[in-house]
């Protein structure tokens, strides 16, 4: 949970990340983010608390996560050496139930019985609905009413863990809808209740909270990359929807300047189609869900529908220290197509084995894209932050099947 | 004196309470809202709050989040909002308005222009739900600097320390939260309400009005023996919501009517 570059220490103690993040909710909620912030910074300091989180990644998700050399995919595209980073082996099947792990602990150690989450295709809300019955915790997560009925065996998945989903019909039914409601539900039961936000964005602390959970990613690879490939690598890919688990591979690899850092954002039918998700490429920076930072929005400052194959990518805005990293240069951010996204989803079952989230797909396509650019020795690493079973019904439809 | 500082004086003049009704502009239909504005004086409002639409209103609940849907049907913007304020102008020179919204619209006009523009159609204070004073340091500079008054809220959950520092940081008056929750919800404790507002007295030296949960004359009286001024915005949605197209200025006046009658008698003991 550490960055080992001490000239890297975003963001400042009120959450900005240069002109992003920040505390952008309504009075009744600023108290209980204070006490959030200052809960946090404890449990940070607090050995025990850091051995608990340490056991459960270990012995419960099943950490650390392997990298693994997709040697058959890599000689077909006749390029770089692709390594994936497989937190889709993780327990829940994505990188989503670190963070999950990390709040919930939190939780706990607040003293708090209830636990809240938004979820867009249910990845999260499986997850916290996971961890909540690892716990004894009572849990609610909201989702858009658009989305219960795409995703219903993911709400399916929830209730059998003892969760209670609550659709939400307002705006455009999804998940910023789901969030927006989540929010209210905190600031009405801000005494008893934690709200276990999965993504980097929100108001701080959560976007450097959630990044610290998820920056296990990171540390693992840090040191698995030399154990496997005899260095570190000269791209690190990850797919940004909200970015944790982009942020969650990037952070410990900040100060590696000779590492790139890339995010793959969803460019659904096509930028120009305006049928997209991607926020920091065709975004501008506004105030959303807590923090400041890029937004797909109107000229009225209103916020767009998004689309994308992928219902983990489909949100209008992005974490913050994404905003951050683009303005600054230190990260450089890319677009992929659904129907690139597809095939890179195809690919990675027929030649490895694996079958990838819709989500990860995305980083897939680009490395995919990238690799033939590059000499042989070139070595690309690509966070398959999640296994795609739960994909399995959009992907058969895309395909012209139906079960 | 500002209009707002203005209406205060008057009313503490006279001994009376402020009423401040809330509606969204464009709700139901654009072409209303200045008739609704002028229904509202007619009923007794001294201060008017008008909604500016936001796709995604964080702190506010169903029936307010149905208002602003409605209006964005229509495209109502940040832009339409103003020129609304400025035909109510044209014949009503005295009462208050105060913009209230989300930060989004009013960044995607700039800060700078929209206070320029807000303060030559009329508007007297703006109230950004989702800009705690840490966040809007500049904004609120840039009000006062166009003779707006940034009006800022406090809750239930603000400690001491934070009343101080809202009362440094705003102006007109100041808005109480009286409920942890959104907007319309139906949990309202009078008594705890009337317990804390002598606290927030003690540190904040500007008229304090209490909103959320205020649905009848009988609660807003209530809250009027307490408090400077009750904020009335869900209840009177519903009355929009809930009249034909034809009625619904009458049956806004009657409403508010109603509550500033029984906020005027008192309360009976």
């Amino acid at each position: 949970m550490q960055n080992p570059d001490a000239s890297y220490n975003l963001p400042d103690d009120r959450g900005h990340f240069g002109k992003f993040g920040g505390i952008f909710v309504a009075e009744t909620l600023i108290p209980a983010l204070e006490e959030l912030r200052l809960a946090y910074e404890a449990a940070k300091a607090d050995p025990e608390f850091r051995a608990e989180f340490e056991y459960e990644l270990k012995h419960y998700v099943g950490r650390p996560s392997p990298i693994y050399h997709a040697k058959r995919w890599s000689n077909t595209l006749g390029g770089a050496q692709i390594y994936l980073k497989r937190e889709d082996l993780n327990h829940t099947g994505a990188h989503k139930v670190n963070n999950c792990i990390g709040q919930a602990l939190l939780a706990r150690r607040m003293g708090k019985p209830r636990v809240i989450a938004e979820t867009g295709a249910g990845q999260h809300g499986v997850a916290t609905a996971t961890v909540a019955a690892r716990y004894g915790m009572e849990c609610v997560v909201y989702m858009g009413s658009e989305d219960v009925k795409r995703q219903a065996a993911n709400v399916y998945r929830m209730k059998l863990l003892g969760a209670k989903v609550v659709p939400v019909e307002s705006g455009s039914k999804t998940l910023k809808d789901a969030l927006n409601e989540a929010m209210r539900d905190w600031v009405t039961n801000v005494a008893d209740t934690f709200y276990i936000i999965g993504t980097v964005a929100g108001p701080h602390p959560y976007p450097m909270m959630v990044r610290d959970f998820q920056s296990v990613i990171g540390a693992e690879c840090l040191t698995q990359m030399p154990e496997l490939a005899g260095r570190q690598p000269d791209a690190v890919i990850a797919c940004v929807g909200g970015g944790s688990n982009a942020m969650g591979i990037f952070y410990d690899y900040i100060p590696e300047k000779g590492v790139k850092l890339i995010g793959v954002e969803a460019a659904g039918h096509g930028i120009e189609s305006g049928k997209h998700a991607a926020s920091l490429t065709a975004g501008v920076p506004g105030v959303l869900h807590g923090n400041r930072t890029y937004l797909l929005q109107d000229k009225n400052g209103q916020i767009i529908e998004t689309h994308s194959v992928s219902a983990g990518l489909d949100y209008p805005g992005v974490g913050p220290e994404h905003a951050w990293l683009k303005d600054s240069g230190r990260a450089e951010y890319v677009t992929i197509t659904d129907d690139e996204a597809l095939k890179a989803f195809h690919d990675l079952c027929h030649t490895e084995g694996i079958i990838p989230a819709l989500e990860s797909s995305h980083a897939l396509a680009y490395a995919a894209k990238l690799a033939p650019t590059l000499a042989k020795d070139k070595l690309l690493l690509v966070n398959l932050s999640g296994r795609g079973d739960k994909d399995m019904h959009t992907v058969a439809e895309k395909s012209g099947i139906q079960f | 004196m500002s209009r707002i500082q203005t209406t205060f004086a008057k009313l503490s003049q006279q001994g009376r309470k402020a009423l401040i009704p809330f509606i969204t502009a464009g709700d139901p239909e654009p072409g209303l809202t200045v008739g609704l504005m002028q229904a509202l004086v007619a009923g007794g409002a001294d201060v008017i709050e008008l909604g500016v639409p936001f796709s995604d209103p964080m702190a506010d609940g169903p029936t307010i989040q149905r208002a602003s849907e409605r209006a964005l049907a229509y495209g109502v913007s940040l832009h339409i909002v103003l020129g609304m304020v400025k035909e109510f102008r044209k014949k009503d020179a005295a009462t208050p308005v105060v913009l209230m919204g989300y930060a989004n619209p009013i960044e995607a006009y700039g800060a700078e222009a929209f206070a320029k523009d807000a303060q030559a159609a009329g508007v007297d204070g703006v109230l950004v739900v989702d800009y705690p004073p840490e966040e809007c340091v500049e904004f609120a500079r840039i009000l006062k600097a166009n003779s707006l008054d940034p009006i800022f809220l406090l809750a239930p959950t603000s400690s001491d320390a934070r009343f101080a520092e809202v009362a440094e940081m705003g102006s007109g008056y100041i808005y109480y939260v009286s409920l942890k929750g959104v907007t319309g919800a139906g949990h309202l404790d009078l008594d705890a309400v009337t317990q804390r507002i002598p606290a927030i007295r003690e540190k904040v030296r500007m008229p304090v009005g209490v909103g959320f949960g205020i649905r009848d004359g009988g609660a807003a009286a209530r809250i009027a023996t307490v408090a400077d001024a009750v904020v009335i915005g869900s209840r009177i949605i519903e009355e929009i919501e809930n009249s034909p197209r034809a009625e619904v200025a009458a049956r806004v006046t009657a409403f508010l009517r109603s509550v500033r009658e029984a906020m005027d008698q008192g309360v009976k003991l």
